[in-house]
């Protein structure tokens, strides 16, 4: 299992919820990304502060009745998905706030 | 993006709005359809309130346009709020105020688009249609300090009397420049009715030339395919997604389906957008329409086919009739008269004058 990180919603993105998923638009290339019920959900507590495992453990593992060892791999290979995209940030520290101002590059 | 539109449609969503923040203009293109005066825009705090009511409404596509954006010294403080609430914004601008650090700015903020008015490769073509000397020159510098940020670029183009000749060579400087370009091949008529505009658009045989263009429409085979009248299933069709998944909104907090169908829906000013977006009654009477409910165009042999614009209907005296010049543009690209221009004498039906 890989170390935790911490994880981003990059203010560089569009977003917007619809009948429960998250539809998303990279600003790079303007692809649009569909996320299911559980990628929604990991984007939404996607803060910075909080870590994916923590993320899992906290909101994945209760609202989705799934084993947490599972998850936590499937949930990291979904965030560094999202990151190569543009479509998160991943980080071994927090990512604080004023790294996610919009205005400055991301 | 089609499985994104089916679900608003569904869902009641309105997927898209265009929003013009103002309609004053540093420019005087002669065949713009908006008077250029402040009436009263929405203010800086109204805007933002608004954008946070089209972001609980669902609204994805945010189109930020004028008059020109850029005049509104709080353009960036609404760009900026726009783009908080993680809309994917377009914007329209004729560039003549972006230099280099707005050009940062923008890109700073992720804007998706951003689309520049360019009327044709000749410099004193485009200045006498802007009506401003040096425009040209402006517009195109934008275009390099956008482009040089890594900003997509569009340059929008509209065929008219003074600039027909050209639009094959704008679209040739747009591939040099590296950007995409778009062809809006009529003039459209003045928000207030006005239709003395319409004198600029080309004659039907410059229009029939611009559609038979392979340069701009492809291979004419493929897109000159014989006309039909429409089938059951395209009888139960939308006429587009104005009212459906899309709207307007004006400076002045009025909505209507779309900023070529002024039909007012309520304002923002006295009525939340919710409440407007869901009941106003013009909306669901726009909603209710579909093309066996147009007694001309649902017996017309391009009824299927046809870019009719249930806006520029509205603007000839019924929306649930004919738009004149889309009867033209069918006929530009097939040959075969519409329905309406068969049957009607030619004379422009009497305008309806907009409050």
């Amino acid at each position: 299992m890989k170390a935790t990180f911490y994880i981003a919603r990059n203010p560089a993105v569009a977003a917007r919820k619809f009948d429960g998923e998250m539809m998303i638009m990279s600003c790079r290339d303007s692809t649009l990304f569909t996320l299911d019920e559980i990628g929604t959900t990991i984007w939404e507590s996607a803060n910075g502060l909080v870590s994916l495992a923590e993320i899992v453990a906290s909101n994945i593992c209760t609202d989705f009745d799934v084993q947490y060892e599972r998850a936590l791999l499937d949930a990291e290979a979904f965030a560094e998905a999202l990151a190569e995209r543009g479509i998160v940030l991943i980080s071994s520290d927090p990512i604080p706030y004023s790294d996610l101002i919009v205005g400055l590059p991301a | 993006m089609q499985e994104m539109s089916e679900k608003a449609f569904e869902l009641g969503i309105p997927l898209s709005v265009h929003l013009d923040i103002t309609y004053r203009c540093n420019e005087r293109c002669v065949h713009c359809y908006l008077d250029h005066e402040d009436r009263g825009e929405l203010t800086t705090a109204e805007i933002r309130n608004l954008l946070d009511q089209l972001a609980s409404a669902g609204v994805f596509f945010l189109t930020l346009s004028g008059g020109e954006i850029l005049l509104r010294k709080d353009f960036f403080e609404i760009l900026e709020h726009a783009r908080k609430l993680r809309f994917c914004v377009k914007l329209k601008s004729n560039g003549i105020l972006i230099r280099e650090p707005q050009a940062q700015r923008i890109r700073a903020f992720g804007v998706e688009s951003i689309q520049v008015s360019i009327y044709s490769h000749r410099p004193q073509i485009h200045d006498s249609i802007t009506k401003i000397q040096g425009s040209f020159e402006r517009s195109v510098s934008a275009i390099r300090f956008l482009t040089a940020r890594g900003i997509k670029v569009i340059i929008a183009n509209v065929l008219m009397v003074q600039n027909k000749r050209d639009y094959a060579e704008v679209r040739k400087m747009a591939i040099e420049l590296g950007v995409d370009c778009t062809l809006d091949p009529t003039v459209t008529p003045m928000m207030d009715g006005n239709r003395s505009v319409l004198d600029l658009n080309v004659d039907r045989l410059s229009l029939r030339q611009v559609f038979q263009d392979p340069f701009l429409v492809g291979a004419p085979e493929d897109i000159r395919s014989t006309p039909s009248k429409p089938n059951e299933a395209e009888l139960d069709s939308l006429p587009c997604s104005a009212g459906h998944t899309a709207c307007y909104v004006s400076p002045y907090g009025d909505v209507y389906p779309c900023v070529q169908f002024p039909l007012n829906c309520g304002n923002v000013r006295f009525q939340s957008f919710s409440d407007i977006w869901r009941n106003s009654p013009q909306l669901k009477e726009v909603r209710s329409i579909r093309l066996r409910d147009l007694p001309s165009c649902s017996k017309c042999v391009h009824g299927s086919a046809c870019t009719r614009c249930p806006g520029l209907a509205y603007m000839e005296g019924d929306m649930r009739g004919p738009s004149l010049q889309d009867c033209e543009k069918s006929y530009a690209i097939t040959g075969i008269s519409s329905e309406n221009l068969t049957s009607k004498p030619s004379h422009f039906p009497p305008l309806v004058q907009i409050q």
